[in-house]
């Protein structure tokens, strides 16, 4: 990490991690806390291969299974997925539009600390008298009559963890509409930074759905609402809508960012222009629309209807069209390019025949005839893994070796990278391949275990075996951030010595105020271009003067922590008679850290030309 | 240039909510919060819509065309767009330097949003006590307390809110730093009021006629 905090201290350098509104340091902590989850949910996803290694196992009991498969889904989705990209967005994204920080640094803040809380309690369910068992989809006919507290936790950990989410919407669209440096107009944006703008716009619609869908979940188990109660006038098909109006979305909130970072990382090392630049962004925003209109294929066994079912299996087949535009742009930027087979590359490489077989499979699961068959099957989990391993972790890991020199300053090793690598692409296959046919051969999903003699012994322990590999992979993975962070050797501005965005033009990692002087955008990728006519550093836009900055603060940690405790006072109101006074402390504590911030002004402070001038001399980096 | 500087009403900008890199986000980020909340609103009314007069004996539980009564729902819809319309006042003296006049216009609207809060707790309570229709009485009265509920929670929001920004500011007059929070808050009070009419044609004409 920097050499300031070193030279200060432990202490010092906690309460800077704490305070900070730098959205560099922000993006580190969303990487860190991501990553702590995505290791927590890959070990529920061991336990549950472990289970199923072979028939009538009793590693664990059913009950506890339901609990490991509901985190495993949760924790992967909401807190290890979304958040390790919401990380490289806070990262790259303000750098690559050329900004100075996010439109609010604050929120930008506590939007972290509240998905950090709201993770937390989540997890502390698994000490508390058990975790949620409902599935990450929690369907209300389940989740009602689940007798622990844990589907209590699941209700408020991701109702605090949401409103993070949508607070970091917000800040990146506004981010990226007001503040692109002079001539970054929109047909110029980095593709990373437009899906980044495209993924904000559907968090901010599609996590207001499920906002309430929690709150009415909420209502009825702790408060005693009817909303999906039967018996009082209630549906519990409500909650299904709601779920996957926001549920859908939610899978381009993952895979446009796993898009933008693949784009990135092909046009880089095929040292080519993206092909297709203006399609890229038309599929996007594309993508983007119809992941609204398709919510209804994840209920086709629920009786809608068949004129339903058949306008939603249409449009979901629409999605494809999109989609390929973007695979045949990536292979016609490979083609002819010279390229170079990094670890990046090589995620992206593999990332499109893995991604396009779990296209297809979607293609399949979206007839609403043959869905009859797959549904709550292993061809489904397949499917969906197949997306989303295949897809967003494997852009997670690409990014993660692509960007590491920007965030730290140095290297990953890329020998161990590649290692990772092959690890990782044969364990994911393995483990999810076989998925297909038992699914085909009949094996349903979220069942703690199957019997012998049905010729599904040989695809689970196949699948198993294919899981522990995957695991093999991370431990390198881990390994090798230890050894690089070990020998901290430092690199340049563009360690890879071939990008094209204005990220690569800035020291690694960049100053807290990342440009010195705003930059002059003067086409899509004008690092290349500035590079291409033999110059160091990218045309400025101004001359060196003042620098406005904002304060850190304590506050977002003092609201996230209100609600937070507010949460327990929730969930144990009805049992316990404290419950009411810590309900109503902890939205004290929220509140009025938010009165706090209301009132307290914050004008923030000025970096002079001068200090900025002697940071030049020195070769200073924050 | 300080953003507290003092203007007059010749040198004040024509919006100044704008006028700054700070105002200018706020503007943004607020109206797509907004966007946000129409959502919210629209998933709550659609609940309700779904759940209207679903109770557990349709024959004897009280349903929409029991409950509502137009006068009472009448008067909170003519208070609260009348607060709209003083909120209005109030910014236009805002963008004329005019701070006086801009608190004095508030502190209308905040009384006539009180009014309509006060209305509502009775007739919550009147609900509750004369009809027995309490918030876990039936799915329909879960739904129809969530939605208005959720509006009237905005209501308090919005009430907090824009006293703060009287009581904090009060001494010191309107700058380019304050000014962005004004315009805000008076935003937001006119989407609880947009929102509030929709309430009151979906569950209160809708719930009388149909």
């Amino acid at each position: 990490m920097s050499t300031i905090a070193q030279k200060r201290g432990f202490g010092a350098a906690l309460w800077d991690y704490l305070t900070t509104v730098d959205h560099k340091k922000i993006g580190i902590l969303y990487i860190a806390a991501g990553g702590f989850f995505f290791l927590l949910g890959g070990l529920e996803a061991l336990i549950i291969r472990i289970q199923l290694f072979a028939p009538n196992s009793d590693f664990i009991s059913a009950g506890l299974f339901n609990e490991m498969l509901t985190m495993h889904g949760t924790t992967m989705i909401f807190l290890a997925a979304m958040p390790l990209l919401i990380g490289f967005m806070n990262l790259i994204m303000p750098l690559q539009i050329g900004a100075r920080d996010v439109a609010f640094p604050f929120l930008n803040s506590l939007g972290f600390w509240l998905f950090f809380f709201g993770g937390l309690l989540l997890n502390l369910s698994w000490f508390l008298g058990g975790a949620p068992d409902a599935g990450w989809t929690s369907y209300a006919s389940l989740a009602l009559n689940s007798t622990t507290h844990g589907i209590d936790y699941y209700a408020l950990g991701i109702q605090i963890s949401g409103f993070g989410t949508l607070m970091g919407g917000i800040n990146f669209l506004v981010t990226i509409i007001n503040m692109r440096a002079p001539g970054m107009t929109y047909m110029r944006m980095p593709l990373f930074s437009w899906t980044t703008f495209i993924a904000s716009t559907l968090i901010l619609f599609a996590f207001p759905p499920l906002t309430v869908a929690l709150f009415m979940l909420t209502f009825d188990r702790m408060f005693d609402a009817n909303f999906f109660n039967v018996v009082a006038g209630g549906n519990t098909i409500i909650w299904e809508h709601f779920f996957w109006i926001f549920g859908h979305p939610e899978v381009y909130i993952l895979v446009l960012p796993t898009f933008g970072i693949f784009s990135e990382i092909f046009a880089t090392f095929s040292r080519k222009r993206l092909f297709g630049y203006s399609s890229m962004v038309f599929a996007t925003v594309l993508i983007g629309f119809l992941g609204f209109m398709v919510w209804a294929h994840h209920m086709f066994t629920v009786g809608l209807g068949s004129i339903a079912n058949a306008i939603f299996a249409v449009a979901s087949f629409a999605i494809g069209v999109p989609t390929g535009i973007k695979i045949f742009n990536w292979l016609f930027t490979a083609w002819g390019g010279s390229i170079k087979f990094t670890t990046p590359m090589m995620y992206a490489a593999a990332f499109i025949p893995s991604f396009v077989m779990g296209g297809v499979t979607g293609i399949m699961v979206a007839m609403a005839p043959a869905d009859y068959q797959f549904h709550d099957t292993y061809f489904v989990v397949a499917h969906f893994h197949y997306v989303i391993v295949g897809g967003v972790v494997l852009a997670i890991l690409a990014a993660t070796h692509f960007y590491w020199p920007k965030m730290f300053g140095t290297m990953l090793n890329e020998t161990l990278g590649k290692i990772t690598f092959w690890l990782f692409l044969i364990g994911f296959h393995l483990t999810f391949f076989i998925q297909h046919f038992l699914g085909l051969m009949g094996m349903p999903r979220r069942v703690a275990t199957f019997l012998p003699g049905q010729g599904l012994d040989a695809g689970n322990f196949i699948s198993s075996i294919g899981a522990l590999l995957m695991g093999v992979a991370v431990l390198i993975l881990l390994y090798n951030i230890i050894v690089t962070s070990v020998k901290n050797e430092k690199v340049g501005n563009d360690p890879w010595g071939d990008g094209r965005t204005l990220e690569w033009s800035l020291p690694s990692p960049p100053p807290h105020y990342n440009f010195k002087q705003l930059p002059l955008v003067r086409g899509i990728d004008t690092y290349w271009i500035e590079k291409m006519e033999g110059k160091k550093e990218v045309t400025a836009a101004e001359p060196v003067g003042d620098i406005h900055m904002p304060n850190g603060s304590i506050l977002p940690i003092c609201i996230s922590l209100g609600f937070f405790i507010a949460s327990f006072g929730a969930i144990y109101r009805q049992e316990h008679s404290w419950g009411l006074a810590v309900l109503i402390i902890g939205l004290v504590i929220a509140f009025g850290s938010m009165l706090i911030r209301s009132l307290k002004d914050d004008h923030g402070y000025h970096i002079t030309k001068e200090e900025l001038l002697n940071d030049n001399d020195k070769g200073v980096r924050a | 240039m300080h953003v507290e500087q003092p203007y007059t009403p010749k040198t004040w900008p024509e919006s100044p909510e704008r006028a700054t890199l700070e105002g200018k986000n706020k503007f943004l980020g607020f109206w797509l919060f907004l966007g946000g909340e129409t959502v919210l609103f629209a998933s709550l009314f659609a609940t309700y819509l779904a759940l209207k007069d679903k109770v557990p004996n349709p024959a004897t539980d009280v349903l929409a065309k029991d409950l509502f009564e137009l006068p009472l729902a009448f008067l909170m819809t003519m208070l609260l767009l009348t607060s709209s319309i003083t909120s209005v006042y109030a910014i236009y003296h805002m963008k004329n330097y005019h701070f006086k006049k801009m608190q004095a216009w508030l502190l209308i609207t905040v009384l006539l949003g009180l009014g309509f809060l006060g209305l509502e707790i009775y007739e919550f309570y009147h609900y509750t006590h004369e009809y027995g229709f309490g918030f876990t009485t039936s799915a329909f009265s879960s739904a129809f307390y969530t939605l208005v509920g959720f509006h009237g929670a905005h209501v308090v929001f919005g009430l907090g809110w824009i006293i703060a920004l009287m009581v904090r500011n009060a001494k010191r007059g309107l700058s380019l730093y304050n000014a962005p929070k004004f315009y805000v808050a008076s935003i937001y009070w006119h989407f609880i009021d947009v929102v509030w009419v929709f309430i009151f044609t979906v569950v209160y004409l809708m719930g009388m006629v149909g």
